[in-house]
């Protein structure tokens, strides 16, 4: 076949002149400069291969001075009829552009590679996608890859057809569509799934991203939803055979996936057994999918895995399989028992590493299951002079003070600890004066020497600033107040959370996002380490939007409640007739019951006063700019000053954050003006003072006669609120005389949701008649004190929630930093959980408890410069928190319409009117599962 | 998507041999982050895949006691560069023969001009092997010989037409006096039994590899008698995947010379047969230097046929000196510093079941060593797909001539573990 005559062939020896020139131009530009003519002339050779050699010689040469020729022949290729030569071509785009952007986008060659997209040829197709992708990389805001339904419609055709590297930047670019609906994302969904059975692992692994992303826009009673998890799961174990550095990298994904969507890998545990072969960074993250996967179903096979493990060779291995054993018991509480006896099997093996991984452990169950395997204790102490590493120490005298009562020596033990206090690190040093600390609660007689020793150790003899702040704080609270000191250090102990590591679930979805990139195998988001953090976008997965109305997915909203249209706070007088007779105050009047001004100051009292004052700090801010009033009935001019005031007495509050003070109150509002009641004008607020809230009314005779015989009583409303005692005036009202009650409340009384939802229809009977109306109490009212999610268990609801519950709204001109907003929502029991910067936006986890047992967990984010912060709070796809509440005489029916008007008011964000509305509106109508 | 920036072919004695820079120089020393991490790993096979540097990325494969590293600078998928990296691998071995330093160093000339036709700017151009065959040709001793004569090269003396073609995979012009058409089916059974016997985990991992030399533009149909075995399959990019989705029959269009076909996974979950069973009694006594060892092979779920090709390999503790061990039939050999025993065992006859006893030599005064060492065991069937996968035809069509068929079974232990 090779013939010594091929040297005459001309073609090639083109060929192998370009390849050398590709290589030396740079060292030797003048040279290449010669050569640009050839190019250019190359470039109309008849034959293809020629043609496309040159552009792709020329795309490599990095001489600035040549870039210019290039631009003609580069047009010319673009449009070549050839399909290599424009695959080629577009290429050169992306290299010209590495060297030169400005000429590129002046030449308009972006223009014509976009035009690419819809060309015939796969190759060609999928080659501009990726030099479109590469130079949207260093353009992350232009909208290079602005991809419509018929462009997406030619990226699935060239799918199919071009090579499998071609297909990974086609799935990549997918991946970053967002389709308009389900409808479109199942279509798409289809077309992709029959890349799982690739042979290239890395087409494999694009296409699960774009599957996963396009899955959250399914809802889940689809059938198709479960096939495309059913085909999900053999591709992904597949890439567990392949080399052991693509299964590293399928490793971290698939922990990813496990934690988004469990039920993919439900049953596919025993794949991730751990073969003694495997390379450790797969045993590792084997282990650490295992975990995530153990359920009560498999614990059992699990933990024999764990314990084979934990007798193998490698020390970090064993070491985190005893971990994992500690996991298991905290996880899965029914297998608690036998992993406390798998664990104290390896304490007997006396391997030292193995010892101290598994007291460290065993502390942590102690914490989850208090009171219930303290029998092990003395075979811990046996252990004791073996401990060597600081939190296996820390966990050992964290052991010994906490059931310091039920070891009798336990002075004697923490006593040989502090021998040599000051050569142990900080971590243990703490553990030893808390424990010591406790010992002495509990056993004060005996132990009065040991806690003035470590207390002079810790505060006297130390450096470390930590330790003589805790040393200084025990003593004082042990000097002044023993009884308190108890409270504190005995105090019971937050409960430890089922799941640890977990990602945080704003990171996780994002991470979602970019699944088989760098930051999946890094777990951080691209901006956190790619260089630079060069054109990054956030990415997010698609919100998920139904096709068709009438499908019954919750959060179609109800016809009937056009957005944009502030609720109506007025029944119908019918209504108000009919729920006012169960009061049973008197005979209904006639005539108009309601005052329109006072539900409209009602209205204006929950938009202007007590929400927004929770983040604004302008007070012109907020009666002006603000408030948007539907109606012009009340005016706002009324309103500044007392919202000023009210602002003042925020700012107040937020200096006495954690301590017990009360939440905003804002200013009076009318409710009732004297025209409408024969002379009452009732004028009052909400505030809520630990623990207790009440109605601050104020009565004042505008009429001529006396008044006498007040009473008050509520119609049913939605969080069960009312009078918790008489309506108590206690010398009649004589004309122009003004009184202050103020009157408690309690939760405890009849539940009917009510529209809008913090609608109160009260009424109010004196000697003269009685007077129906009606008002918006604030929400903030309800949140209860201890409204603080422990953090596992926020991390864990968060999860739970399903993303086509959530909601997001923007919160316009707030311009608070995160520390301000924090503090100023705490000071009305909304409380910071975890606090996480990325990218310089601070993201805060908010949770909160209403009255009814009901949580809200919010995120908040926060740019720093920017004075709008954006809400995201989940709300849950069943009703069941809200039948747990006692609902008496209410049918689930209640529950559910709650639940339907919750998550209807959370999807029309436009019918919310202002700042604080929006944002409370996000706590308010946002149920959400109670803990289990 | 500037993939690949360069990349250094790195020996286990941590020399560099070759390095390639697709765009800019990136200089050697970056190469001391992976030298660290490969000291950190202690085992050459535990050098983490994705190491990051201050500036750069780097991701390596580890093949054939060589370590391809890559050098990254943006976020780029890393499964793409690792499958990239061991198609360069599998290049190498395609055209020397075996992927060594040797044959690389011998070959310097062909590797770069592999690598340069691989990758363009970042962008994998031609990673077919027909496609590259056309262009740069492998090396045989005639063309080394002809070509330091006449200085000439190994570059072909056509261009590559096959990238023009719409299935790149396949070059125009095939001919062959002997038409013929070969399947493997290779089955390994990746198992880890535990010490009473029982199967904690099993799958079979299949493939069929084709050796197809037909000349011009045949179309092969593939079908099967009970495909339903295979739901977890990952295909060649020749098969069409509507065909088989629809009707179960492989259909395509074959590349040229040795490829894989498909592969496919037969999961736990339908009862996976194991053919052979391991008994074992290894115990060390408690204060005293020595411990004994006994080990004995059967035959289990083998369908009548002869297991052969069988080895035992054991990685002992530590504190193992020696052993002292008689085998029934085969040999054994013990490396002392690795601590792995090795029994070459043969084949299995029923009659007489092989087995390994003796001795072992434990370090004095050390502690009796708490791991149990697992057992790993390699063997062979011929003529037998352990799932029960049978090929039921092939079918030509484009083609006037009659190709000769054959198909070929064989069962192999995958990652067959056996734990004591």
């Amino acid at each position: 076949m090779d013939s010594l005559g091929l040297m005459d062939n001309l073609e090639l020896k083109r060929y192998l002149v370009y390849l050398h020139l590709m290589n030396y131009a740079k060292s030797q530009p003048d040279m290449a400069m010669m050569a640009v003519n050839t190019f250019v002339k190359d470039c109309e050779d008849p034959n293809p291969l020629i043609r496309a050699l040159a552009v792709r010689t020329m795309g490599c040469i990095r001489v600035d001075k040549i870039t210019e020729y290039l631009c003609e022949p580069l047009r010319k290729c673009l449009k070549d009829e050839d399909p290599y030569v424009r695959k080629t071509a577009a290429v050169c785009v992306a290299k010209l552009h590495d060297i030169n952007a400005q000429l590129v986008e002046d030449q308009g060659f972006l223009d014509t590679l976009k035009d690419l997209i819809s060309d015939s040829n796969p190759m060609v197709v999928a080659n501009a996608v990726a030099a479109l992708s590469e130079i949207a990389e260093s353009h992350p805001s232009s909208n290079l890859l602005d991809l419509n339904p018929q462009s997406i419609n030619k990226l699935l055709t060239a799918l199919n057809e071009c090579t499998e590297w071609g297909q990974i930047f086609i799935l990549d670019c997918l991946a970053n569509y967002t389709p308009k609906d389900d409808r479109e994302a199942q279509s798409i969904c289809e077309r992709v799934t029959p890349r799982l059975s690739h042979a290239n692992s890395a087409v494999v692994l694009s296409a699960v991203k774009v599957l996963m992303k396009f899955m959250e826009m399914l809802s889940k009673d689809l059938d198709y939803y479960g096939t495309l998890l059913k085909k999900l799961a053999p591709p992904l174990v597949t890439l567990l055979s392949a080399e052991p550095e693509l299964q590293y990298v399928a490793l971290r994904n698939i922990n990813l996936i496990v934690q988004k969507r469990p039920e993919i890998l439900k049953h596919e545990m025993k794949v991730f057994f751990v073969k003694y072969n495997d390379p450790i960074y797969v045993k590792l993250e084997k282990l650490d999918i295992m975990i995530r996967l153990a359920s009560q179903a498999n614990i059992a096979q699990v933990l024999a895995e764990l314990k084979e493990y934990a007798t193998e060779v490698d020390v970090d291995f064993v070491r985190k399989a005893v971990r994992a054993i500690g996991r298991c018991a905290i996880k899965v509480e029914q297998s608690a028992e036998r992993c406390v006896s798998t664990l104290l099997n390896l304490i007997q093996t006396k391997v030292n590493y193995v010892v101290q991984e598994a007291i460290v452990v065993i502390k942590d169950i102690f914490h989850k299951y208090p009171n219930k395997y303290e029998s092990v204790i003395a075979t811990l102490c046996e252990n004791l002079d073996s401990l060597d590493e600081p939190e296996a120490r820390a966990a050992m005298i964290w052991i010994v003070g906490e059931y310091a009562e039920r070891i009798d020596n336990a002075d004697e033990l923490l006593e040989s600890f502090l021998e040599g206090f000051h050569d142990e690190s900080t971590q243990v040093q703490l553990q030893l004066l808390t424990a010591i600390v406790k010992l002495f609660l509990k056993k004060p007689t005996e132990t009065q020497e040991l806690v003035q020793q470590v207390l002079s150790l810790a505060t006297q003899d130390s450096d470390n600033p930590d330790l003589r702040d805790r040393g200084y704080i025990y003593w004082r609270l042990l000097s002044t107040d023993p009884v308190a000191a108890k409270e504190v250090v005995l105090a019971e102990k937050p409960l430890i959370s089922e799941e640890t590591d977990l990602i945080e679930p704003t990171l996780l979805d994002e991470l979602i996002c970019y699944i088989g990139t760098l930051a999946s195998v890094y777990h951080k988001p691209p901006s956190a380490f790619v260089e630079g953090g060069r054109g990054v976008v956030h990415k997010s997965l698609p919100p998920r939007t139904a096709s068709n109305e009438s499908t019954e997915s919750p959060e179609t909203a109800p016809a009937g409640a056009p957005p944009g249209e502030q609720p109506d706070v007025i029944p119908a007088q019918g209504d108000l007739l009919g729920d006012l007779l169960n009061l049973d105050l008197g005979p209904p009047v006639s005539g108009p019951p309601l005052a329109t001004s006072s539900v409209q100051m009602g209205a204006v009292d929950l938009l202007g006063g007590g929400l927004d004052s929770l983040m604004g700090d302008e007070p012109e801010g907020i009666g002006g700019t603000n408030f948007v009033a539907p109606t012009t009935a009340a005016a706002p001019a009324n309103l500044g000053a007392p919202i000023g005031s009210g602002l003042s007495d925020l700012f107040d509050l937020t200096s006495g954050v954690g301590t017990l003070s009360g939440s905003y109150v804002a200013p009076k509002a009318v409710w009732l003006p004297a025209m409408k009641a024969k002379g009452l004008e009732i004028s009052g607020t909400f505030t809520r003072q630990v623990a207790s809230i009440s109605m601050d009314l104020q009565l004042t005779n505008k009429a001529l006669q006396v008044m006498t015989d007040f009473a008050i009583q509520f119609n049913r409303n939605s969080f069960g609120l009312a009078p918790a005692a008489p309506l108590q005036v206690h010398a009649p009202l004589s004309p122009n005389q003004t009184v202050e009650i103020s009157l408690p409340l309690s939760t405890v009384g009849s539940v009917m949701k009510m529209e809008p939802l913090n609608n109160l229809q009260v009424a109010v009977k004196n000697n003269i008649d009685v007077f129906y109306f009606s008002t918006l109490y604030p929400l903030h009212i309800l949140f209860v004190e201890d409204g603080k999610m422990d953090r596992q268990m926020f991390l864990a609801t968060w999860k739970d929630i399903p993303n086509e519950n959530e909601a997001q709204f923007q919160i316009r001109d707030c311009p608070l930093n995160a520390e301000a907003a924090s503090s100023k929502l705490q000071s009305s029991n909304i409380f910071t959980v975890a606090k996480r910067n990325v990218e310089g936006q601070d993201m805060l986890y908010q949770s909160l408890k209403l009255t009814n047992g009901i949580w809200v967990l919010a995120e908040l984010r926060i740019q720093p410069g920017n004075p709008s912060c954006t809400v995201r709070a989940p709300a849950p796809a069943t009703p069941r928190p809200w039948s747990l509440l006692s609902l008496p005489g209410q049918g689930l029916a209640l529950v559910e319409d709650v639940v339907q008007a919750s998550l209807q008011a959370w999807l029309e964000p436009q019918s919310v009117l202002s700042l604080g509305r929006t944002f409370l509106e996000s706590f308010q109508l946002n149920p959400v599962k109670l803990p289990r | 998507m500037k993939m690949i920036h360069s990349l250094f072919l790195i020996n286990c004695s941590g020399d560099i041999f070759l390095e390639k820079h697709w765009k800019s120089v990136v200089s050697q020393s970056v190469c001391d982050y992976f030298f660290e991490a490969q000291e950190k790993a202690a085992d050459v096979e535990n050098v983490p895949p994705v190491i990051s540097t201050p500036h750069h990325y780097l991701i390596s494969i580890y093949r054939d006691k060589l370590f391809f590293v890559s050098v990254i600078q943006t976020e780029v998928p890393p499964l793409f560069v690792i499958e990239f990296l061991h198609r360069v691998a599998d290049t190498f071995q395609d055209y020397f023969g075996e992927c060594s330093e040797a044959a690389i160093k011998d070959n310097v000339v062909i590797v770069y001009e592999l690598l340069e036709e691989m990758l363009d700017n970042g962008f994998p151009l031609a990673t077919e092997s027909n496609i590259l065959k056309e262009l740069i040709k492998p090396p045989t001793i005639l063309r080394s010989v002809v070509n330091s004569i006449t200085g000439s090269s190994n570059v072909g003396d056509t261009l590559p037409t096959g990238q023009l073609s719409n299935i790149p995979w396949r070059r125009a012009g095939v001919k062959y006096t002997n038409n013929e058409a070969y399947f493997d089916v290779i089955e390994e059974i990746d198992a880890i039994i535990d010490k009473s016997g029982s199967t904690v985990f099993a799958e079979i991992q299949g493939v069929i590899d084709a050796c197809i030399k037909l000349s011009g533009m045949p179309d092969l149909s593939l079908s099967f008698m009970n495909p339903r075995l295979l739901d977890d399959v990952s295909f060649h990019p020749c098969i069409r995947f509507k065909r088989w989705e629809s009707e179960r029959v492989l259909s395509f269009i074959p590349p040229d010379g040795n490829f894989r076909l498909i592969s496919y996974r037969v999961s736990s979950q339908n009862l996976v047969a194991i053919p052979v069973y391991v008994k074992h009694s290894i115990s060390f006594k408690e204060n005293s230097s020595c411990g004994r060892f006994d080990i004995t092979i059967g035959p289990k779920q083998n369908m009548g046929k002869t297991i052969e090709g069988i080895t035992v390999t054991v990685h002992m503790p530590k504190v193992v000196l020696n052993m002292n061990l008689t085998p029934t039939q085969g040999s054994y050999t013990f490396d002392p510093v690795t601590k792995v025993l090795t029994w070459d065992v043969g084949k299995i006859t029923p009659q007489k079941l092989p087995s390994l006893k003796g001795l072992v030599n434990l370090q004095s005064g050390a502690p009796k060593p708490e791991e149990n060492p697992s057992l790993n065991i390699q063997f062979k069937i011929q003529q037998l797909a352990i799932s029960g996968l049978k090929v039921n035809r092939l079918d030509m069509y484009g083609e006037k001539y009659k190709p000769f068929k054959g198909v070929k079974y064989v069962t192999k232990a995958g990652k067959f573990q056996v734990r004591t």
